[in-house]
């Protein structure tokens, strides 16, 4: 099926631009959807801020797929995005982290009790896993107490990075971080219950210049797909409950 | 225009840019002395090793030091067994890591200063009785110093204009690690436009206006030798 599909329909390329933090399931489904298609996906990563400033200057972009919702809304606002594509693809998870074992209690007490050096945040300003750290701080009543040993990096990969080379005894950093090393058993880690802070929904949008392209429409559809969603949920992330309901609940 | 939290990015910055010209010119001068004096077999090595920041990308020197200065690495040990913590995160962690990085800038044009004095004003000077120590402080400093002028102001800027290595060892502290490029790097991933321009406009009437008073004073002075960079 998928040989012939691709000998009727005229083989296209696809450029988008993608949220560093979902690089791999990126990669994964990309690959599956030229398998299946024939067609030829080229991935851009970079930090949501500087993808958008390269998008509102012209970069040869036909989707976006941002680490927050904020940035695809106004690229629609702008004209620069079709308003009716634009979907949450993924929903992110925070966890406490250390690279120590049993560091970390089960409850995530060791923020208010424990004894540690710094605790790792990405930047609020920037990275929406930093406003939802801040966030699940403020709910805890140690916004204060933890300020004099916050450290922040300018996204969350660095903020992994921070506790992954020890510097930090402790991060609040993205699940899917963890998952992706395919070692959650490395040091400790506490999912923090998602009560604490409000949902890291993650959108796309198709750009302007992939408006008039068959071939997106067809990735389009495979994104939302239940092959493309298990993708995604095996990386750690949470897919939209709405598009959920219609196939069956996980 | 400039806020309370540009101002102080900007404090920040110039006394990390002083403090490491400062520790720069101390124990670049010597190492550049050697460098230009030395037959010794080792004097590639360090070379290399001394112009290595200026080809290594902020980010391996940025990676290496974070590990390097971590509770794992080798430094990182011997601070925490001194009791001081680790180094990342801190404002003396950004004043050894912009020493390497500033290195080459200050090393370099003392270097290219003192080896076009050549050996024949060391031997005259020797054969007046003048020591080591003397013809040091008294012949080959003085003659060096459109050298060490070149080597102050291009470390000053170079450091000033540091970025990828302080993004990955700084944290982002307030008054402690956000000097004035990652500011501007906040603002502009921020959407903060008309902020980051104000600083970057600072920024680049700042470096144009150093870089121009240098190559001023070099045409002025035109003496051989000290010139940064290919003669």
């Amino acid at each position: 099926m998928a040989m012939l599909f691709s000998l009727v329909a005229r083989a296209e390329q696809l450029t988008i631009a993608v949220a560093s933090n979902f690089a791999a399931p990126m990669q994964q489904i990309a690959r599956q959807f030229e398998q299946r298609s024939g067609h030829q996906v080229k991935l851009a990563f970079g930090s949501t801020g500087k993808i958008f400033a390269q998008i509102y200057h012209g970069a040869p972009f036909q989707a976006f797929f941002s680490a927050d919702q904020a940035k695809p809304a106004q690229l629609v606002e702008l004209g620069l995005a079709e308003a009716s594509s634009r979907f949450t693809y993924a929903e992110g998870k925070l966890a406490l982290w250390s690279s120590k074992s049993k560091f970390v209690d089960s409850n995530g007490e060791v923020l208010s009790h424990g004894s540690y050096n710094r605790l790792a945040i990405a930047n609020p300003k920037l990275a929406p896993y930093g406003a939802a750290a801040v966030e699940v701080l403020q709910q805890l009543g140690l916004e204060e107490s933890t300020r004099r040993r916050q450290v922040q990096g300018e996204n969350i990969s660095q903020t992994y990075q921070f506790v992954a080379s020890g510097n930090a005894d402790l991060g609040l950093v993205a699940v899917s971080q963890l998952l992706q090393d395919g070692s959650t058993t490395k040091g400790s880690v506490w999912v923090v219950p998602e009560h604490l802070y409000s949902p890291i929904r993650q959108d796309a949008v198709i750009l302007q210049r992939g408006l008039d392209s068959s071939a997106m429409n067809e990735f389009w559809e495979f994104v939302q797909s239940a092959e493309a969603r298990a993708i995604i949920r095996a990386y750690g992330y949470r897919t939209a409950q709405k598009i959920d309901n219609n196939i069956n609940a996980e | 225009m400039l806020n309370n939290a540009d101002l102080a990015a900007i404090w920040l910055t110039l006394k990390l840019a002083t403090t490491v010209t400062l520790l720069l010119l101390v124990l670049g001068t010597p190492l550049a002395y050697w460098l230009a004096k030395t037959r010794s077999w080792w004097k590639g090595p360090v070379s290399a090793v001394v112009t290595l920041p200026l080809v290594l990308p902020p980010t391996v020197l940025g990676f290496y030091l974070l590990i390097f200065m971590g509770p794992q690495g080798p430094l990182g040990k011997l601070t925490e067994s001194l009791g001081l913590g680790t180094l990342p995160f801190t404002f003396t962690g950004l004043v050894i890591a912009s020493l390497l990085y500033s290195l080459p800038f200050v090393v370099q044009p003392i270097q290219n200063a003192i080896e076009a004095q050549g050996r024949h004003l060391g031997e005259v000077a020797a054969t007046l009785r003048a020591g080591p120590w003397d013809s040091f402080w008294h012949i080959t400093l003085p003659l060096a110093k459109p050298g060490i002028v070149t080597a102050t102001v291009l470390g000053f800027a170079h450091t000033v204009g540091e970025f990828g290595v302080i993004l990955m060892i700084g944290g982002n502290i307030p008054g402690e690690t956000r000097v004035v490029s990652v500011q501007i790097y906040d603002h502009v991933e921020a959407l903060e436009y008309a902020r980051a321009h104000w600083l970057s406009a600072a920024m680049l009437v700042f470096s144009f206006s150093v870089l121009l008073a240098l190559y001023l004073l070099q045409r002025r002075k035109s003496a051989d030798g000290w010139r940064y960079g290919p003669q």
